[in-house]
């Protein structure tokens, strides 16, 4: 059972670290902990890693990671007695990442000999509902966004929903000690409990979005640490239990900044947390108080969507150019060497396969961070690194069309030089990167009620007692 | 004149999600950040021109407290998808170190 709180004046968070797979040093938690949090929350999961993860159902930090921390915050909850909360598990959050995840929980829960009350719920969606709420008018763009219909929901690997703190307060009121979910905001991990104590909804949701970075927001962060919260009325202090680590007004004002569009508002599927009126003090030299902050209720209730699709197969072949007369005209001959390589593939594949490869190109040292928006492409370097890549709709046709680009690469003349020239410096042939995934939408579904898109499901871990 | 990255401690760029791109220029006293802020150099215009793209499509904000400048854009590429070359959107920021403030 949740712990009842016994102050409601002031509710103590606890967040290990950014994301569960980062790791955080075991002292800092250690001084998180004797100052009795009321719960630990963690993030599990970001689009940051890219398409991947959401496509292939793969985690992304390694499952000794993610193990070690997980460990440590479930023996840490259980010996205080507190929830422990974590969202969009195994990176993605799709639906096999948060079973993996339970597994792996379960596993720590059997060799540390441990009993509670465990909820999963899930939210990845089906391609059926998400069809009907299409159909309905009920899904709408976020800008900017791809277009999304039947094909592109049919298309896709996997499509999560990006819960709120709804269904996390459910499952508290349920009786749940620890909490697994598929994808979900990453600030209502951290609001789930304020919110359903009543707490003020600009400051839970302000808390909530500094602790879902761990010690993100501090001055100097060396490596992943932990954060800390003491959320009260009309204010809330936060500090890394790290001595080591400073807040200052300005670093946790910054935090607001950090991978968000806008700095003053933040979307929650629940309305829109504002902090235009924000406040920040410092009360010492590494702890600060923030007020100020607000809330608006939105007059609907919106989730956002997270799609990955297959993109194709992909081999690259990775190459580097020195002679100062080919960098001299790079643009030319590798418009020379695209022109070879179509009409090279048509003559071996004829042309069925127009249309299913793509040659992505990368010259590293002229514009390969930047491409067109380089403002220095047009300065000659000594020597370019050059990236291909080949997207096909198999493995072993991209690395068949690697083999062509590799041989129409390395033989590709210049007028400088009369003869046969080998223009490419290859250090090995083309690798396999397998399938590769693309995001395909930035939408919000207008459901009935905030819990129309999770699925629930509680269950007594270890002897019930 | 002096360029930019003379005057913030930072300048970053980051994805705001896998479509958008976002950029901190960020100040660690309140005089440098209200030199930059009042000058009337950065702008949405400025920053279309840098990243060729429409002005209505920069974002540009100045956040006091923080001491920063924020700008979120479109992502050229989404985030991860063939032909992207930054899937954390983390090296887009070259384009502004240079720019001239008075």
């Amino acid at each position: 059972m949740m712990t009842a709180i016994e102050n409601t004046e002031e509710i103590r968070i606890l967040a290990p670290t950014g994301v569960c797979g980062s790791g955080f040093p075991e002292q800092s938690f250690e001084i998180g902990l004797a100052q009795r949090p009321h719960f630990i929350g963690c993030d599990a999961g970001s689009t940051d890693p890219g398409p991947e993860y959401l496509g292939t159902g793969r985690t992304a930090f390694p499952a000794q990671a993610i193990r070690r921390d997980l460990r440590l915050m479930l023996l840490g909850a259980r010996r205080l007695g507190i929830p422990l909360l974590i969202g969009s598990c195994g990176t993605a959050g799709a639906d096999v990442q948060v079973g993996t995840v339970r597994d792996w929980l379960l596993d720590i829960a059997r060799e540390e000999n441990l009993h509670f009350q465990l909820a999963t719920i899930r939210s990845e969606q089906s391609k059926a509902y998400l069809t009907e709420r299409l159909a309905q008018g009920r899904i709408q763009a976020l800008d900017p966004a791809p277009i999304l219909d039947a094909q592109v929901i049919e298309r896709s690997a996997h499509i999560v929903a990006m819960m709120g703190a709804e269904p996390f307060i459910r499952a508290l009121e349920e009786g749940a000690d620890v909490v697994l979910t598929g994808r979900a905001s990453d600030t209502a991990i951290f609001a789930a409990v304020p919110l359903m104590h009543g707490f003020a909804a600009g400051l839970a949701w302000h808390a909530a979005k500094i602790l879902e970075c761990g010690a993100g927001a501090v001055v100097h962060r060396k490596r992943p640490d932990c954060m800390f919260a003491w959320l009260r009325k009309d204010h809330f202090i936060v500090q890394a239990p790290n001595p080591d680590l400073r807040c200052t007004p300005q670093s946790i004002a910054s935090h607001a900044l950090y991978e968000n569009a806008d700095p003053f508002h933040l979307v929650e599927c629940s309305g829109t947390l504002d902090l235009s009126e924000s406040r920040y003090e410092a009360v010492d030299s590494r702890t600060v108080r923030v007020s100020g902050s607000r809330f608006s209720p939105a007059e609907r209730y919106t989730v956002k969507l997270e799609g990955a699709e297959l993109a194709g197969f992909q081999s690259v072949l990775i190459g580097s150019i020195r002679d100062p007369y080919i960098l001299g005209q790079l643009g030319e001959w590798l418009g020379r060497l695209r022109v070879n390589i179509a009409e090279r593939i048509r003559m071996v594949f004829d042309e069925s396969l127009d249309g299913q490869w793509d040659l992505g190109i990368r010259v590293y040292g002229r514009d390969g961070t930047m491409g067109p928006l380089e403002p220095l492409r047009d300065k000659l370097p000594h020597e370019v690194c050059l990236v291909f890549e080949l997207t096909a709709p198999s493995q072993d046709l991209a690395r068949s069309l690697a083999g062509i680009t590799r041989h129409q690469a390395l033989h590709l003349p210049i007028e400088k030089w009369s003869g046969l020239i080998t223009a490419i410096a290859l250090p090995y042939n083309a690798l396999d990167r397998g399938p590769v995934y693309r995001f395909n939408m930035n939408h919000v579904v207008l459901p009935d009620d905030p819990y129309e898109m999770v699925r629930i499901s509680m269950e007594t871990v270890g002897d019930a007692r | 004149m002096t360029a930019l990255a003379n005057l913030a401690n930072l300048i970053r760029s980051k994805n705001a999600g896998p479509f958008v791109l976002t950029l901190d220029i960020m100040f660690e006293d309140e005089a440098r950040y209200r030199r930059v802020r009042d000058c009337g150099v950065i702008t949405t215009d400025l920053i279309a021109t840098l990243y060729r793209l429409p002005a209505t499509q920069v974002r540009l904000f100045f956040c006091d407290a923080a001491l920063a400048i924020k700008v979120s854009i479109p992502r050229p590429v989404a985030q991860g998808g063939v032909g992207d070359s930054d899937g954390h959107g983390g090296q887009q920021y070259a384009p502004l170190l240079a720019i001239e403030v008075p």
